[in-house]
């Protein structure tokens, strides 16, 4: 049965529903993420430095991690040697965690802002400052 | 008659034929062929750009391969110089004195140190509870040994029980993840990222030393050790023999609570004080008979004898 009325009208509500989210979020822009550096460990250090340069960890500090997890767990090793040089342990909660103890204002900025939702912290969580409870 | 009989057999013995042959033999045949073909054309591929692309996996990935290049190559060269501090070992383990645990009263102090530090969850229903080392009997322990005339001293003598970190682990071979592995200097770890709960480790081991986090452990952890990851629900645990505290060149939790009870060491080294221990006493490991090759040794320094029995030492009549 041909019932034009029917379809179009049924084709305009579901195009309307499937629209809705770019109308209703027109114009509304979220705010750029900032992470936050002013933590008391960075504001300590002499030198600013991140373990590798600040576009390198933006870019890829999950695949950083990603390799320290399988080299500290599979392989035993505990070391990591950067590209300048420099020698850290590899560890989330040691190194990284250590500088960056302000898990709202660093991590959970940018995560939130790309919906990425990392569970680094669903074990990773031992101290409360980092766990953002 | 016959000539439908005829007809009816021609294109039943057609139809088999032709079922037979094209479907059934022919094309599995081929298409297994063809899987093989496939992988074989992986293999080789895999094997002739493997140097290459571990090296350049990274970099293509990032797209600047001149930051990225040093942390790719960095993990290998960290690998080799890792943890100058920690005692390396060809095979470690384990040489537990039971007698002299019970005579200690250690035990508690040796459970207690091991679930806090690695924040093992302490749940009390025995069919959802986890645990990584505990205590039990003789008979359980040692069922294959046991009989109706054991001295009483030794049937009532307590072992504590954890991951025998077997020479040839039933776990490691049935993970299907490759969640849990063997370390090359015998420890069999867990990589808790990579385990998804399907517990035939559970299954397969002859110990019953691991353990499912059936519901969030989160809320059953009293005390939170930031030195050490808690787990999710649904992630098997055990025993790691402290490899945290190996890399740092401490020894493990049990052995430091246990007030001499328990060594650890190298079983491959003749020198070594848990070689020495069990040169010097006779020994007994959990299920021999299963060719798991245990890592943990129980001495029997007379515990089987009433007078020098610690615990129960009256003889029962």
């Amino acid at each position: 049965m041909y019932k034009p009325v029917r379809i179009v009208a049924f084709l305009l509500v579901i195009l309307g529903l499937v629209l809705a989210p770019v109308w209703l979020n027109q114009g509304r822009v979220a705010a750029v993420p900032a992470p936050s550096l002013d933590t008391q460990a960075i504001n300590a250090l002499e030198e600013r430095q991140c373990v590798e340069s600040a576009a390198y960890m933006r870019a890829e500090h999950m695949l950083l991690l990603d390799s320290w997890r399988t080299a500290v767990v599979r392989d035993g090793a505990t070391t990591y040697t950067s590209s300048a040089g420099r020698v850290y342990a590899m560890s989330l909660e040691d190194s990284c965690l250590g500088c960056h103890d302000n898990r709202a204002e660093f991590c959970d900025s940018c995560h939130a802002y790309v919906a990425a939702e990392p569970n680094c912290w669903s074990c990773h969580n031992g101290e409360e400052g980092v766990t953002g409870r | 008659m016959s000539e439908l009989r005829r007809t009816q057999k021609d294109i039943k013995g057609t139809y088999v034929t032709k079922g037979t042959v094209p479907f059934v033999t022919y094309v599995p045949f081929m298409s297994l062929e063809r899987r093989e073909f496939i992988r074989q054309g992986f293999a080789a591929g895999l094997l002739g750009l493997g140097a290459l692309g571990s090296l350049g996996a990274l970099g293509t990935l990032v797209g600047c391969s001149k930051v990225a290049a040093p942390a790719a190559t960095a993990p290998a060269a960290t690998t080799a110089t890792a943890a100058p501090a920690a005692p390396a070992a060809q095979r470690w383990g384990l040489v537990i004195d039971p007698a002299l645990l019970v005579k200690t009263q250690a035990f508690n102090a040796v459970a207690q140190a091991c679930h806090s530090h690695h924040n093992v969850p302490q749940i009390s229903d025995p069919k959802t509870e986890v645990k990584w080392i505990w205590q039990d009997d003789f008979a359980h322990c040692f069922e294959e040994m046991d009989s109706a005339y054991l001295p009483a001293a030794l049937r009532e003598l307590q072992f504590p029980v954890l991951c025998n970190h077997c020479e040839n682990p039933v776990c490691v071979r049935v993970c299907p993840t490759q969640a849990t592995f063997k370390r090359d200097d015998g420890i069999v770890d867990m990589d808790y990222h990579r385990c998804i709960g399907c517990r035939f480790c559970m299954t397969s081991c002859p110990y019953g030393a691991r353990s499912l986090n059936f519901c969030d452990p989160q809320p059953y952890i009293a005390q939170v050790d930031p030195g050490y990851p808690t787990r999710m629900r649904g992630v098997v645990e055990k025993c790691n023999f402290c490899v945290e505290r190996l890399a740092q060149g401490l020894p493990p939790h049990c052995v430091e609570a246990s007030q001499g009870a328990i060594l650890y060491g190298d079983l491959d080294d003749p020198a070594s004080e848990v070689r020495q221990a069990l040169a010097g006493s006779l020994s007994i490991r959990r299920r021999p008979e299963l060719g798991t090759e245990p890592s943990v040794y129980y001495l029997l320094r007379g515990a089987e004898s009433p007078t020098d029995a610690p615990k129960g030492g009256e003889p029962h009549a």
